[in-house]
């Protein structure tokens, strides 16, 4: 593509023989954000270090605007790295992390100056400039972080695990503020996340990857929608997969018959019900189950329902609709929440 | 006051490598050119830390011969000698001074000089050339190691002081002597070779069984012995020495006596004649000397009458020379030594490691 | 990398190599024979023997007397704690023949203990073991006492909680923490007693050889170069098993520990015992340590007005060419050059070194700059004669020499000072500043170098300490016209009359004071700095052999 910013194609890394990425192709555009998605040990750190030049490559090759990086060293790759600890200079306070790069960029003083004003500004610290860095909450340390990320201005700015350690209402808010500060900056980024929330909340484009390969990409809607595979399926938290024989319109499971949407691929495949298209009717109905176990997520309850001679199952349902403990009830199945899944 | 280092050859050890140094350019330059430059103005004498001589006889040598003349002090005289025989490939001079009788075997064995006969080889004494069929080497000078005493401990202890080797061992003297180490020094091992000479190859250990009996006491290195040990000199008197009887130079009680302030009519200490070891220092060619006509010249000088005038007050050793004069001073507090013991170098060179090797332990163990 | 390679190669490997080889070589055919018949003499196996036991011996005794001394340090806050430390640290850095002299007056004719008892050690074997103690002392106070002061007492007590008494909580919680670190001091004391050399001459006399003076005696004074060379190789053997052995300590001794803060776990001491401990190890400091040093003290100043010192400013004695004061410039600036040497070369070193990515043979170089610490200095001076003798390195003439030898004594202790600190810098860091636009050399001044200034600064003042105190080799390169001080001493020493052992004493004391104030400057260093919690700041194990 020639018009991507980032190019990876066929990049490989091995440690001690093992493929930790294995023959990747990705491209970045201009201005947009995207999370590589994954479990720990997918190499998708190793990505983002492959790209910055910390990693050298097996064989393959990054292009950054088109540009075959092989001999560029990290130093002059001119992308930003945010690390997942962050990694602030402990010998320099918040303002002088913030203007490193643009001290080795060789900025002006006069414009260092201004610029970390601004930065701390932008991300919600103004003044900090002086203060320690061991004097820092984990959220602020974040912020200084993502500023010293930023001062240089970075054709590419690499993020990761962004959120990891901090904790979750912060992580909720932090992720909608740096969604918009992208965008009022045009930012390209290129994020790596664990935590498929985070990574709905703040990609244009998800990249999941499983085992030093990509297993799908696409926007967040899509992949949500339409997971690729059981993995793919299980690692975005769905657990009602199950192995099925398509036939038709209707799929044959251990839950029994399950429609599935036209179109559907024939055959043997995993079938993904979502939790929202498991419907709870009166016992005596549809599949036979019982009520193990109901979690409160606020805005539905987690219903668990074990079936006889079959895996259990996730329902989704209305606060007030919800069963008790111990019920015996009845469930069938909403084709649209139905999806065929690639084995 | 070069009489201390030049006498202790070895006592290194004892006080800790006490004279040893190394390395040194008269002119402290570091040009990396091993001394003298090839057919240059400069000839280089690499000799021990002891060499002394007198400027205006230095200003001599380079007004008569037309060189330039560098010296080169490395070490005291053992460790010159080896660190000689470990650079001859690549000498750092052209004439070595300073290897003894006792060493001057290893020095020959390993080929360090080259021969050439000093214009006034034949003024020479007799009794001091060695080598005389090759002429690889010239003798400089001469001392005695013997056995110095303290004359107030003998005159308070109304004690005759002793005279012979034999003397040592009697049980008047018991408890009295103290040497040092002949593996290590210089004196030691001068000692050892007296008694080896005195009574033969069968006798000496016998004699040292004796002495040994009689309570000898052996220390590493001289300036132990002497400075710390002996009851007659300035230093052992500080240090409270209580041997009265020390392993040290014939030139040791002039040296005691010039040194004091304010000098004494007559030296505190006195040397038992019939205990001494003639010691003869050699000076040569060096093998692969970078200016072999210089060094030709400086051997003429060593041997001839000026530099053999100069020596005896500042290295307090006796001149190889015919007729050479000793200072007044020095005439005044000296003591001759008519017949002190003397050995062959070859039989030195043959006996030399067996005698040492023998001794260390029948007297050290 | 290169550098530090070449360097040793250079001027250690090459000329300790040349110097065997000419003991073995003869006429351009090995002469392997030697070995064996060398090792067959019965007096070269007692040298061995006596070597090994009073090393076992020295090694056993030090412990005894320095490990409550460890304990007192580390969890005892008292006045004067750090001079005190300082000052234990000293007869480490002193040159032996300063401290055997000092020695000497405690237990030779005429000392304190001959003057109460009339019992006279010297020239027993006695005096050898107390002198090692002396030496050592603080080896075994900074290495086990450094660690046990970072450990929890928390953890002790949590024991007791649990029903241990006070032994026995000790016995299983400290002591095994602890055991790596005693195992690694007692190693280094063992190292150090094992090529032990002026103190067995000054205090034992010509009764007692370790195998470094049999190979000085065998190389300076017999000049068998073949036996010399086998000896060499049995050292050499014999030092490089006992850094495996080390290498092998140290390593478990970075392994987890919960290590805190060392300023707080001291505390006052509580109740009779612990006073009474304190003051034990008060009196042992005092007695072994600090009264042979004050002799040498009051000796200097035993003549009206400073005599002795203002002795030192004349140039009339025929001993030097310059006056003995100058000897002090000299040694500042030889030991400036060898520091500047053993900073460079170790510091390369040890940033190679703490490389993860470090190779196996990257790591085997480790140990291998420990070897100098092995190696009989008048082997290496030897080597040096023989092997720098061609252009563009005929370096015998040269003043870099004397540096030259020195660095070489440095190099192991800068690189045992920076290389755990640099090991604990966070390789991510570094990345960071690399990708923020910092060339490799940048990252080294941004990130490494304000992180490990202080490893740096201490390392530096240990190379400079000990380079400053260097003898063996020094007195075997320096030119007489400008002696170090402790090659001035020496030859104070070796000289009749009053004024020249005066002006020993003298020189003693300066250079006990300069190396005194350099330890006490690194004290202040030590203090932990806190860097805050992003860094990981390095728990401080600098100064640790």
């Amino acid at each position: 593509m020639a018009d991507s910013l980032l190019g990876l194609r066929d990049a490989t890394v091995r440690f001690d023989g093992r493929p930790v990425l294995d023959a990747v192709d990705l491209d970045v555009a201009e201005g947009e954000i995207v999370c590589v998605l994954g479990p720990s040990g997918s190499g998708k750190s190793t990505l983002l270090r492959a790209v910055a030049g910390l990693q050298p490559l097996d064989s393959g090759r990054v292009s950054l605007d088109g540009r075959d990086q092989e001999r560029v060293p990290a130093h002059r790759r001119g992308v930003g790295l945010m690390f997942q600890d962050h990694q602030l200079f402990p010998q320099r306070d918040v303002g002088g992390n913030v203007a490193f790069g643009m001290r080795m960029h060789g900025f002006p003083r006069a414009e260092q100056d201004d610029r970390v004003r601004e930065l701390l500004e932008l991300v919600g610290l103004p003044g900090a400039a002086r203060r320690g860095v061991a004097s820092l909450s984990g959220g602020e340390q974040q912020r200084v972080a993502l500023a010293r990320a930023l001062a240089p201005r970075p054709r590419l700015l690499m993020l990761d695990e962004p959120l990891g350690q901090l904790d979750r209402s912060l992580r909720e808010r932090l992720v909608v503020e740096l969604r918009e500060l992208f965008g009022r900056l045009g930012t390209t980024v290129l994020a790596v996340t664990h935590d498929q929330g985070e990574a709905f909340a703040l990609a244009d484009r998800v990249v999941v990857m499983r085992d030093g390969r990509i297993a799908q990409s696409g926007t967040p809607l899509e992949v949500w929608q339409r997971p690729v595979d059981e993995f793919v399926a299980r690692f975005l938290g769905f657990d009602n997969v199950v192995a099925a024989t398509v036939t038709g319109q209707v799929a044959d499971t251990p839950w029994g018959k399950v429609p599935v949407p036209e179109g559907s691929a024939q055959g043997p495949c995993a079938l993904l019900v979502r939790p929202a298209g498991v419907r709870i009717v009166a016992a005596g109905e549809g599949l036979r189950c019982a009520v193990a176990a109901r979690t409160f997520r606020g805005t539905h309850v987690a219903v668990q329902l074990s079936t006889e001679g079959a895996p259990r199952l996730e329902a989704a349902c209305a606060l007030r609709e919800a069963p008790g403990l111990g019920d015996e009830i009845g469930v069938v199945f909403d084709a649209a929440e139905v999806v065929v899944l690639g084995r | 006051m070069s009489i201390t280092t030049r006498t202790c050859t070895a006592v290194v050890v004892g006080l800790g490598l006490v004279t040893t140094l190394s390395a040194c350019g008269s002119s402290g330059s570091g040009e990396g050119d091993g001394g003298s430059g090839g057919g240059s103005k400069t000839v280089t004498l690499v000799t021990h830390d002891s060499f002394v001589a007198s400027e205006d006889v230095l200003k001599a040598f380079e007004k008569e011969s037309g060189y330039e003349i560098k010296v080169l002090k490395d070490g005291d005289a053992g460790q010159a000698v080896n660190k000689a025989i470990l650079t001859k490939d690549n000498p750092q001079g052209d004439v070595f001074f300073g290897v003894d009788n006792t060493l001057l075997s290893r020095a020959l064995d390993n080929g360090l000089f080259q021969p050439y006969e000093a214009k006034d080889a034949e003024l020479v004494l007799p009794e001091y050339r060695a080598d005389q069929d090759k002429h690889r080497v010239t003798a400089v000078d001469t001392g005695d190691i013997c056995v110095n005493y303290d004359k107030a401990y003998f005159e308070e202890h109304d004690l005759e002081p002793p005279v012979s080797f034999d003397d040592l061992a009697e049980p008047a003297y018991k408890d009295l002597l103290v040497t040092s180490n002949a593996s290590t020094s210089s004196p030691g091992l001068g000692f050892l070779l007296g008694t080896a000479a005195e009574y033969g190859d069968e006798g000496w250990p016998g004699y040292w069984k004796k002495l040994k009996a009689n309570g000898v006491k052996v220390v590493d290195g001289w300036e132990q012995a002497y400075n710390e040990e002996f009851s007659g000199s300035a230093g052992g008197k500080k240090a409270g020495g209580e041997r009265p009887l020390v392993v040290s130079y014939a030139s040791s009680p002039p040296a005691e006596a010039i040194f004091s302030d304010p000098q004494p009519k007559t030296a505190p200490t006195g040397v038992a004649t019939g205990t001494c070891f003639r010691q003869v220092e050699y000076a040569g060619l060096l093998s692969n000397a970078k200016n072999a006509e210089g060094g030709k010249a400086l051997l003429d000088f060593m041997s001839g009458k000026t530099f053999q005038d100069d020596m005896p007050m500042n290295m307090f050793v006796d001149p190889v020379r015919e007729g050479a004069q000793l200072p007044e001073d020095y005439r005044k507090y000296n003591v001759e030594v008519d017949d002190p013991e003397t050995m062959a170098p070859d039989a030195i060179a043959e006996n030399r490691d067996e005698w040492v090797k023998a001794w260390t332990s029948l007297v050290l163990k | 990398m290169v550098l530090p390679v070449v360097f040793f190669a250079l001027f250690f490997a090459h000329p300790v190599a040349a110097i065997v080889a000419r003991g073995l070589n003869v006429d351009g055919s090995w002469r392997f024979g030697r070995i064996g018949e060398v090792l067959a003499d019965s007096g070269v196996r007692h040298v061995l023997w006596f070597t090994v036991w009073q090393a076992l011996a020295s090694t056993a005794l030090t412990l005894l007397v320095a490990l409550p001394g460890a304990y007192v340090f580390a969890r005892f806050a008292f006045r004067g704690k750090q001079v005190l430390r300082a000052v234990v640290t000293v007869p480490f850095v002193l040159p032996t023949v300063v401290a055997g002299t000092a020695f000497l007056a405690l237990l030779g004719r005429g000392g304190l203990l001959d003057e109460l008892w009339g019992v006279r050690l010297d020239t027993t074997v006695w005096a050898i073991l107390l002198a090692h103690v002396f030496f050592n002392y603080a080896v075994v106070v900074r290495t086990v006492g450094g660690l046990w002061s970072q450990l929890d007492p928390r953890q002790e007590e949590a024991a007791r909680m649990l029903g241990a008494s006070r032994f026995a909580a000790w016995r299983k919680v400290t002591l095994p923490a602890l055991a790596p670190a005693v195992a690694a001091a007692a190693l280094m004391v063992f190292l150090f007693t094992f090529t032990s050399f002026g103190v067995v001459q000054i205090l034992g006399g010509p009764g007692f050889a370790t195998l470094e003076v049999e190979i000085y005696r065998q190389t300076s004074e017999i000049f068998d170069l073949a036996t010399a060379a086998v000896l060499t190789l049995v050292q050499f053997a014999a030092v490089g098993a006992i850094l495996a052995v080390h290498a092998g300590t140290v390593r478990r001794r970075e392994t987890a520990l919960r290590l805190v803060d060392a300023s707080t776990t001291a505390r006052r001491p509580r109740g009779a015992g612990q006073w009474a401990l304190l003051a034990g190890v008060l009196a042992t400091v005092a007695l072994l340590i600090v009264l042979p040093l004050a002799v040498l003290v009051e000796r200097s100043l035993d003549a009206p007005g400073f005599g002795y010192y203002k002795a030192l400013t004349s140039d009339d004695g025929g001993i030097f060419l310059v006056a003995p004061i100058e000897a002090v410039g000299n040694s500042l600036r030889y030991a400036l050059a060898a520091t500047v040497i053993a900073v460079v070369i170790g510091g390369l070193a040890a940033a190679a070194l703490a490389r993860r990515d470090a190779g196996r043979l990257v790591r085997g170089f480790d140990a291998l700059l420990m070897l100098p610490l092995g190696v009989s200095a008048v082997t290496v001076g030897f080597g040096f004669l023989i092997a720098l003798d061609e252009p563009p390195l005929d370096l015998r003439n040269s003043w870099i020499l004397v540096p030259l030898a020195q660095a070489l004594v440095g190099v192991p202790f800068v690189v045992r000072t920076m290389l755990p600190v640099l090991r604990a810098v966070d390789t991510r860091l570094r990345e960071a500043a690399a990708v923020l636009g910092a060339s490799p050399w940048r990252v080294w001044r941004e990130v490494d170098l304000p992180l490990v200034r202080r490893a740096l600064l201490i390392a530096a003042g240990f190379a400079f300490a000990v380079s400053l105190g260097e003898f063996g080799a020094t007195v075997f390169i320096a030119r007489p016209d400008n002696p170090t001080l402790p090659v001035a001493v020496a030859r104070l020493l070796g000289r009749p009359g009053d004024l020249n052992y005066g002006q020993a004493m003298a020189l003693s004391t300066i250079l006990m004071v300069v190396c005194a104030v350099a330890l006490l400057v690194l004290e202040r260093l030590r203090v932990p700095s806190r860097t805050g919690g992003t860094g990981g700041a390095p728990l401080d194990r600098s100064g640790e052999f």
